[in-house]
């Protein structure tokens, strides 16, 4: 049975392959920034971060916020005030100190190990430095996942600079050619999923527009990239948008090991 | 008396035509009945034909704040916010000044050196607790002969006008 499954994985298209979302029925995961677009000497946006199926409304859990990370205008890096998390959601400020573009990310990098041992199949779920002492050694038809998420927002005070968006060439990153705070309802804007820094083709985005609760569809749009790892959103009007992009199977950092690797980001669109 | 028409005439002669030359808007802000009214902040700014920003002209904004406080709003102001605003430093000097009454206003801007050709005049007003307008008028520039254009507003501007003049 492995062999065939195997055999029937190797003759599907690597396009194909790439092209699942890597966890089409899981909750989605989102931040959502009090605004993008801000003026003035001393502007704060306050985040909610929360996991739930409608966007973007509390209704599930709470996001944990000991991942998230700030990157501020210069590169170096931030740090989010008054966190807090509740029953459904957490939030925290962001003071914009800088002039220039803020990225705030929630990055995780986990493995998932499933092996059999003495003929029971048991699970494991640690971090890579646990690895070599997490597997005993009489463990047979060990399968090893590795898990790359990344979440991120971005908010720019002033003129939007590109310091911040740099991506870091691990797991799937958005490389932006319209700038992610530069959003209007009548341009298109166009972005770039990259795997590991190189051009992700092939691979489904699907952009959900917030506030479905009021409305009966979910109006989201599914996109593919191209060649070059591009693809372009028409916005459908203003508003505040999720963005998720996963690639599922490729081959791991990690030896034997499969990769799974998601992109998550909420994008504001401004009337024009 | 004699002396200083003189002078003008003299200087008017003098200076280049587009230098020289006079943009005068002409601007209503309406008087709205609402429980809370606080006077709008405006932008007005040149633009192309295809909506990129040549110059911005005025701001009038809650200049007095502490700390500069009035900024915090002038994105709310999003085309001109977008297309020239955030790339600005303010206060500046003959662009920045305090917000306007509601009534009638008249004010003589001189652009000076543009690239001969056809303009918009816009101008966008945003009221904290209110809405946002934004209306464009057409103008030539420099002025052959005196030329204006007019539109209306509908919610937070009243009657627009742009004259120009040699």
């Amino acid at each position: 049975m492995i062999s065939l499954r195997r055999g029937a994985l190797a003759a599907a298209s690597l396009v194909a392959l790439l092209a699942v979302p890597v966890a089409a029925n899981a909750h989605r995961q989102w931040m959502l920034p009090s605004a993008t677009v801000l003026s003035g000497n001393d502007p704060w946006i306050t985040v909610d971060a929360a996991v739930s199926n409608d966007l973007f409304y509390f209704d599930h859990n709470p996001m944990r916020l000991d991942g998230i990370a700030v990157i501020a205008p210069d590169g170096s890096k931030g740090e989010i005030k008054n966190g807090a998390t509740g029953k459904y959601r957490s939030t925290f400020d962001v003071q914009l100190a800088q002039p220039g573009t803020y990225k705030i990310t929630n990055v995780g990098d986990g493995l998932m190990a499933s092996y059999k041992q003495n003929g029971e199949t048991k699970r494991w779920r640690g971090t890579e430095a646990e690895l070599a002492t997490a597997i005993p050694k009489d463990a047979t038809d060990v399968k090893l996942t590795q898990s790359q998420r990344r979440l991120e927002i971005f908010a720019t005070r002033g003129s939007p600079t590109k310091e911040a968006l740099k991506i870091t060439g691990k797991g799937l990153e958005l490389e932006p050619v319209t700038h992610p705070n530069d959003l209007v309802a009548s341009e298109a804007a166009t972005f770039k999923l990259m795997l590991d820094g190189k051009p992700a083709a092939g691979v489904e985005v699907e952009v959900v527009p917030g506030g479905n609760r009021y409305r009966s569809g979910t109006g989201e749009m599914k996109l593919t990239t191209d060649a070059q790892g591009a693809f372009t959103v028409k916005w459908p009007g203003a508003g505040m948008y999720w963005l998720e992009a996963g690639v599922r199977g490729g081959k791991a950092s990690i030896p034997n090991a499969e990769r799974n690797a998601s992109y998550v980001t909420t994008l504001e669109v401004l009337p024009d | 008396m004699r002396l200083p028409v003189y002078t003008a005439a003299l200087t008017g002669l003098m200076a280049t035509p587009a230098l020289a030359a006079d943009l005068e808007l002409s601007l209503e802000i309406p008087r709205l009945t609402v429980a809370e009214y606080h006077r709008p902040y405006v932008a007005v700014w040149i633009e192309n034909p295809d909506k990129t920003a040549v110059k911005t002209l005025a701001v009038w904004y809650d200049v007095k704040l502490k700390n500069n406080e009035g900024q915090k709003w002038l994105k709310d102001m999003r085309q001109w916010w977008r297309r020239a605003g955030r790339d600005m430093t303010l206060p500046a000097d003959g662009i920045s000044a305090a917000t306007r009454a509601p009534g009638k206003h008249q004010v003589v801007f001189k652009p000076g050196a543009l690239p001969a050709g056809q303009y918009n005049l816009v101008v966008e007003a945003a009221r904290e607790v209110g809405g946002v307008e934004v209306l464009r008028a057409p103008f030539q520039w420099p002025p052959k002969a005196r030329a204006t254009s007019s539109v209306k507003g509908s919610s937070e501007l009243g009657a627009m006008s742009v004259t120009v003049k040699p």
